[in-house]
């Protein structure tokens, strides 16, 4: 069925359809109006769940992984300083090998107090163990949270993911969403059955203290798990396109690339803006794509390096910023490529922190910016995009 | 057959790896044998996170669900859910854990599944300091106590705060069972734990934990502390019942001395700092009894 | 040390009787029975820590795999008729 949305209800929406059956969650802005919507699903009988009104996104997470222990499907949604609160126990559920869904309503960390977008809070979770999705509009935050359990659910994976929604630009903008049927949705994905979990009567302590002796290796099998989660993105994607006709690029979603010399490498609801651009100015003769990074854990090494071999210039456009270094995913894709046998020149653009817009215009400035640094070569490798006092002008 | 006081069936394996003479080692057996088989435990970061042993190892004969320090009100509340979702009834969820997991770090999680009616048993073990990590002071430290964070220096430095009355803001949550136990009273502490078993909602244990290495005592001494504990009313056993106030021992009123001589950490007390000590044990006690009113 | 990170489960979860840790080597102090005193109160079995002594005919067994020599039991019994002798003698 068609309907109109936020990106909220569309995360509530992939919620319910995926049958979540506890729901653990503490209102912050702007995501309050997701877990609003489930506890309305929950308490009108259209959800089958337990909804648990916790005092904090700490607790929300540790609900959670006790619940997913006992072998319920579980759900949570945060923003920022929830995020933030929850770092430990994020640790917690992906060490404990626990596939919980949540949503991040990315939204920048204070002071100063903000409540719009940036990705600083989802950034600086890249290391807890999660997959990171970041969405472009509503129907990708629905579809991914159905696509998220299926992928994070199989036996060789069992992690937990986190869908990233950008604040306002995607929690508060309504769109046409399609919601898929139920029935479709319960045949895609089936209920969650994990081969251990507290079953009363059984001897079984979950999340033991263990040796030198032992830790590496556990660890060892959560990176193997996180690879396998790459090749899970790729074929659950495969398949829901088949059952629900939609696709989304797998872990990099690559607009345009395939003559393009200058690429924009980004994340989340920007890049439609980018698509806009990079329309325009292939209008005008440019040859210039995106690279959308849709999972940014797993992290596309494969995908990123096969682009950059046949590009002469990338533009990475951080919605974030690591202090003492660069933009986080300027870094990665860096590192990614560096081994490659032809480099391209690169560029870190760092902008729309705490809400500020990133306009068309700015978006076109950094793709004939890097152009000309493709050409002539990098001063600024990382460039702070529209402050002012700055010289440069970007709007 | 002989007829023994408390169950006899176990539900700990020998082989925990606690410290000889550990009195949480014996508040996990008396409370399994007042609840039974059909329990599930999380615990946090606390003693009891490493006496179970290092992996493999695992000495409760129930399941055992290892949280974080500041988790435990929410793990029991994530459990009950899965529980509940699940459809399966016939289950007591307990939170086990230590003084400062429970009222410093764990208070508010367990504020918040209090305060959200969650069925299951919260049971703190007091060992009135952070035992685990080598003994520093916690919210529960009573006054007067040397811990290795209240140093007892050449300004007679000793922790000059009383411990937080954690039975009190249980009280205040308004759940409908609340009691104290002691290691020297098992069959008190068996019947208090079956009964808070048949109630529905959130109840509350607070058990005293006597810890040999941390008090400054010989380990033989763990039940005799305990047990002078009760006598000398530092810690009187109690419950509370819908808002209604039992003293199930009343103790012979023991100076306090006797309770506090036996441990090197109070060792360094003054005769006035000890009758100060009296002084507070006394008011509360007359408190209590006030509390419960003529008997029935 | 593991043969192979392949042999472990998927987390750490521990399924096997912490009697597998022979906790009784910490002892220093051992404690004996005296049957011919003993009364049959199961005082020491009740405050035993560490569930280490078992009821035979209502007479305390003390496993000595994993007694580790607190002497609770020595000095809770009535009868006193559980004494505590330094490991390697008597």
């Amino acid at each position: 069925m068609r309907m109109v949305m936020t990106g909220n209800y569309a995360s509530a929406y992939g919620a319910k359809l995926s049958r979540a059956e506890v729901i653990a969650a503490y209102p912050i802005t702007p995501q309050t109006s997701i877990v609003e919507k489930l506890a309305e699903f929950v308490s009108s009988g259209e959800l089958k769940a337990q909804y648990i009104p916790v005092e904090s996104e700490h607790s929300a997470m540790a609900a959670c992984i006790a619940a997913e222990t006992a072998g319920a499907r579980t759900y949570t949604a945060t923003s920022s300083h929830g995020l933030t609160l929850m770092h430990e126990v994020l640790m917690w559920a992906s060490g404990a090998r626990l596939p919980i869904v949540m949503t991040n309503v990315s939204r920048a960390m204070a002071p100063p107090w903000s409540v719009w977008v940036d990705n600083m809070d989802s950034i600086a979770q890249r290391d807890t163990g999660w997959l990171q999705f970041f969405c472009q509009n509503n129907q990708e935050v629905l579809d991914t949270i159905i696509m998220a359990y299926k992928i994070c659910e199989s036996r060789r994976v069992m992690l937990p993911a986190m869908i990233i929604e950008d604040a306002f630009i995607l929690s508060h903008t309504s769109e046409p969403v399609d919601v898929p049927d139920q029935e479709v949705v319960d045949r895609f994905l089936p209920p969650y059955a994990p081969e251990l979990k507290i079953e009363v009567g059984k001897a079984m302590g979950f999340g033991s203290l263990v040796k030198p002796d032992q830790y590496m290796e556990f660890r060892y099998k959560d990176m193997l798990a996180m690879k396998e989660a790459a090749e899970r993105v790729k074929a659950v994607e495969k398949e829901f396109k088949q059952v629900f006709g939609r696709e989304y690029g797998g872990l990099l979603e690559k607009y345009m690339c395939d003559d393009a010399e200058t690429v924009l490498i980004t994340a989340g609801s920007v890049a439609a803006t980018a698509k806009d651009v990079v329309d325009a100015m292939r209008a005008r003769g440019a040859r210039v794509g995106l690279a959308r990074i849709r999972a940014f854990r797993p992290f596309p090494h494969e995908e990123l390096r096969a682009l950059a071999s046949k590009v002469v210039g990338i533009a990475v456009l951080d919605r974030s910023y690591t202090f003492g270094a660069a933009g986080a995913m300027f870094t990665e894709v860096k590192a990614s490529v560096y081994s490659c046998h032809k480099r391209p020149v690169m560029k870190n653009y760092i902008a729309g922190l705490g809400g500020r817009d990133i306009t068309t215009k700015i978006i076109s400035n950094i793709m004939d910016d890097m152009a000309v640094a493709a050409k002539r070569g990098v001063e600024d490798e990382v460039e702070w995009v529209d402050v002012a006092g700055l010289p440069r002008r970007w709007r | 057959m002989v007829k023994t006081t408390i169950p006899e069936e176990e539900f700990t394996y020998p082989g925990s790896t606690g410290c000889p003479g550990c009195g949480a080692n014996l508040v996990m057996r008396y409370l399994l044998k007042g609840l039974g088989g059909r329990t599930v435990v999380s615990i946090p970061a606390c003693c009891w996170a490493v006496m179970p042993g290092y992996w493999p190892s695992n000495c409760l004969k129930v399941p055992l669900l290892y949280t974080a320090f500041e988790a435990t009100g929410a793990a029991i509340s994530g459990l009950r859910a899965a529980f509940d979702v699940k459809g399966v009834e016939d289950v007591t969820i307990v939170g086990f854990a230590g003084d400062g997991g429970t009222v410093d770090i764990g208070l508010q999680a367990m504020s918040g599944a209090a305060e959200r009616r969650t069925d299951a048993i919260y049971v703190m073990y007091d060992n009135e300091a952070y035992m685990n990590t080598g003994i520093q002071r916690s919210g529960s430290t009573p006054y007067g106590a040397w811990t290795t964070t209240t140093p007892v220096g050449p300004k007679h430095e000793f922790k000059k705060e009383p411990k937080k009355d954690i039975m009190a803001i249980m009280e205040a949550h308004g759940i409908p069972y609340a009691a104290t136990v002691s290691v020297a009273h098992p069959e008190d502490f068996v019947k208090k734990a079956a009964k808070a078993k048949k109630i529905k909602g959130f109840r509350f244990i607070h058990a005293l934990s006597p810890c040999p290495p941390g008090w400054r005592m010989n380990p033989t001494q763990t039940i005799e502390v305990a047990r002078l504990a009760v006598e000398t009313h530092y810690f009187p056993l109690y419950e509370i019942e819908e808002g209604k106030l039992r003293i199930t021992r009343k103790g012979k009123g023991t100076p306090v001395s006797e309770f506090l001589k036996l441990q090197g950490r109070f060792s360094h007390l003054t005769e006035a700092e000890v009758d100060s000590i009296q002084k507070t044990i006394d008011e509360a006690w007359k408190r209590l009894l006030d509390r419960e009113g003529p008997e029935a | 040390m593991t043969k192979s990170y392949e042999d472990l489960p998927l987390t750490p979860i521990a399924d096997t009787p912490s009697t597998m840790n022979l906790t009784g080597l910490w002892r220093v102090v051992r404690p004996l029975v005296d049957k011919s005193k003993c009364k049959k109160c199961t005082t020491c079995w009740k405050f035993c820590p560490d569930a280490a002594i078992t009821l035979v005919d209502g007479f305390p067994v003390i496993d000595l795999n994993y007694c580790k020599g607190c002497g609770i039991c020595a000095h809770e019994c009535p009868s006193k008729c559980i004494i505590m002798v330094k490991e390697g003698e008597a």
